[in-house]
């Protein structure tokens, strides 16, 4: 979960890290923050200011014109509901510092760079000299003289230094304390007046620690904090509500195309294996899915059904991964009762059936009493793609 | 020989009690793991599948010495079960919950180290060394394993669990046995990855090559790449890459918490590229592994 700036900025102030006054507001109404003005829009993206989402103001009329025009301005795909207004400061220089995981290395790390407000990898490839990153212990954590070890290395001292030290080492605490997958600060500002100032913050929250930061939490699940254009379709809220028709398994994560053959993939690693094949062999995929952890016969049923209501779908290929805890006959029979109450006939529908296991014996006899081919384990997930493709293209 | 495990490997489950923990008990042990002890807090004296249960680690592996656990506790839990066993000297570690917090597995990988120990997962489905045990819910109930999987010169490592057991499937239904099969985990952050596995296999004399199932997201296959062309690993390397059309999807999340491409970086493109440069050698399509895996035997 990406934090809104105007969120991140919030938690920044508790740990005593300054940030430019200001405030977000939802409508234009009364300013309280003196012009020239910074307005912003918060949306959970970056590259806002290439994309008009960040603007200036040198007077209230101004700044009032701006904030509507931001309120009704898509920005890289969502629209802001909440604008931040921030003085302007004078800026002496920036800088960038960040905690995230180095994945491969399995610990967090720590970037500094004595140039701020850029294109952090682009730097580090052109003048690897002014980045230095350097793992850290998550349990020590990172104290003042770790975070003075790794800015000194830039070539900064002095005053500067210890101020610095002192933020990089708050920003470690807040990475740790809301279970952050990354902390931003991009840039952080040293003002003609000598504070240092976080201009932007970017915080992303991990979705799995979200159950113990009940305010976090909350938060995701407000409905306004921000419109996204790619919501859901219809047909992807409907799929989400036949997921939730029980507990039993998953029959989730569609995701629609605009081709005509619908898929019943899973589990994750087939459904992309799945995918790629029926799209390699010429197909057009109706949609993404993926079933797994034995689904009940009323979520595969719900779910062909509602494949077979798009209009140009008319065949549908299922695959999935030689399966030991789904359990074959389950699928077979969720997929025969959703054709036929789609009014269709399962032979001609089903452009191919591949999903070997267990209980593949009983799955085997339900398809056989319909009519439709059981493809075993010894046809391999691109070879059924294959099949498909071609039956879909002859079947009739 | 097999990489990290073998019959002789002592096992305890814990979280026996628990359903899903419970059923892949019956599995191992129906495949001949030498599993000797269950931990639920709370519930000493039970038995499942005739596995004594314990509160405590530290009970369990003083009535019976182990080497191995594997933790099947819910997600919050995790961390705690993981440090119990790390503190009570077992040096491997299957984690198979999902939905860990990052943070918990990047401490406890910390305090790993530091004792030496090895953990697969989280997010796993365990390993299959075929013939000799199974670890976790790879491959399922034994009829289906057996079906599967069967001994050979090929090691699997495998970011999806459910693809280990196909990939399996497909060299078993050409003739071709496996030597270890590891489900790696899908998370963002797991214990051993490809770059941790890989030596483990080009030291083990019963593998001749490894395939890897690789998915978009994250770095590691390409890090992987820059190692084999600075370490000069001999083990030939066949990879299949999977989502190839996520590269056109940015920032949408597919299949595991780690298949998400960010940018233009993770893309499966990317990932085939540097392979090809460091001669590992990939599948175009699913089933072009087998002509790969035999031009290598």
């Amino acid at each position: 979960m990406r934090l809104l700036e105007c969120e991140a900025k919030e938690i920044l102030n508790k740990y005593q890290i300054v940030t430019p006054s200001g405030s977000a507001v939802a409508s234009v109404g009364k300013l309280d923050v003196k012009p020239p003005l910074i307005l912003k829009a918060q949306v959970p993206i970056g590259g806002r200011g290439k994309s008009g989402g960040i603007l200036e103001a040198s007077t209230n009329k101004e700044a009032k014109i701006k904030i509507e025009q931001l309120l009704s301005t898509w920005v890289r795909g969502y629209k802001s509901h909440k604008i931040l207004m921030e003085e302007k400061l004078d800026i002496d220089r920036e800088f960038f510092m960040a905690i995230t995981y180095d994945t491969v290395a399995k610990a967090p790390l720590a970037i500094f760079s004595g140039e701020g407000g850029v294109d952090i990898e682009a730097l580090a490839e052109r003048e690897p000299e002014k980045v230095n990153r350097e793992l850290f212990s998550l349990r020590s954590r990172l104290p003042e003289y770790r975070a003075r070890e790794i800015i000194s290395e830039t070539g900064l001292s002095g005053r500067l230094l210890l101020g610095l030290g002192n933020i990089l080492s708050r920003l470690a605490n807040i990475f740790a304390d809301y279970d952050a997958t990354l902390a931003e600060i991009n840039p952080l500002a040293l003002t003609r007046d000598g504070q240092l100032v976080a201009l932007d913050c970017h915080l992303e929250i991990d979705d799995d620690a979200l159950f113990r930061h009940q305010e976090l939490a909350k938060l995701a699940e407000t409905e306004n904090r921000f419109q996204s254009e790619r919501s859901m379709t219809e047909f992807e809220r409907k799929a989400a509500e036949i997921d939730q028709l029980d507990h039993r398994g998953v029959a989730g994560r569609v995701i629609e195309f605009d081709g005509s053959m619908g898929l019943i993939i899973g589990g994750g690693g087939a459904s992309l294996t799945a995918f790629d094949a029926v799209q390699s062999h010429g197909g057009k995929p109706a949609n993404y899915c993926e079933i797994g952890g034995n689904p009940s016969v009323l979520k595969v049923k719900e779910l062909t059904r509602l494949l077979l209501s798009k209009p140009n779908v008319q065949k549908i290929a299922v695959i999935m991964n030689v399966v030991s805890n789904t359990r074959v006959d389950l699928v077979a029979r969720g997929i025969v009762k959703g054709i036929l109450e789609a009014g269709k006939n399962p032979a001609k529908t089903v452009a191919a059936f591949r999903v070997p296991g267990a209980w593949e014996e009983e799955g085997f006899q339900i398809l056989s009493k319909y009519g439709v081919e059981f493809l075993d384990r010894t046809v391999s997930i691109d070879d059924a793609a294959r099949i498909a493709v071609e039956k879909a293209n002859t079947l009739s | 020989m097999a990489i990290l495990a073998d019959e002789n490997t002592r096992v305890i489950v814990q979280g026996i009690t628990g359903r899903e923990a419970a059923t892949f008990t019956k599995d191992m042990l129906d495949y001949g793991t030498n599993v000797v002890a269950g931990v639920t807090p709370g519930k000493h004296g039970q038995q499942v599948h005739g596995i004594p249960v314990y509160d405590t680690v530290r009970q369990a592996v003083k009535e019976n010495p182990a080497d191995a656990a594997v933790i099947s506790v819910p997600p919050a839990l995790v961390k705690g079960a993981v440090l119990e066993a790390l503190n009570n000297s077992i040096k491997l570690l299957v984690v198979v919950s999902e939905r860990v917090p990052r943070k918990d597995t990047i401490e406890f990988l910390e305090v790993a180290r530091e004792k030496n120990a090895r953990i697969i997962g989280p997010n796993t489905l365990g390993l299959i060394s075929p013939h000799r045990l199974k670890l976790g819910m790879a491959g399922g109930p034994v009829d289906d394993v057996k079906k599967a999987y069967m001994p050979g010169p090929v090691g699997i490592a495998s970011r999806s669990g459910g693809m280990t057991t196909e990939i399996a499937n497909l060299l078993t239904t050409s003739g071709i046995g496996q030597s270890t099969c590891v489900g790696v985990g899908g998370d963002p952050v797991v214990g051993s990855n490809f770059l941790d596995l890989i030596p483990l296999y080009d030291k083990d004399p019963e593998t001749k090559a490894v395939v890897i199932f690789c998915e978009p997201g994250g770095v590691i296959e390409e890090k992987l790449a820059e190692s084999i062309i600075n370490e000069n690993i001999a083990l030939p390397i066949i990879a299949f890459i999977a989502g190839r059309f996520v590269d056109t999807m940015p920032g949408v999340r597919f299949g595991h918490a780690a298949t998400i491409v960010e940018g233009d970086k993770g893309t499966t493109k990317g990932k085939i590229a540097i392979f090809k440069k460091a001669g590992i050698r990939v599948a175009e399509n699913f089933s072009d592994i087998i002509p790969l895996v035999k031009e290598m035997l």
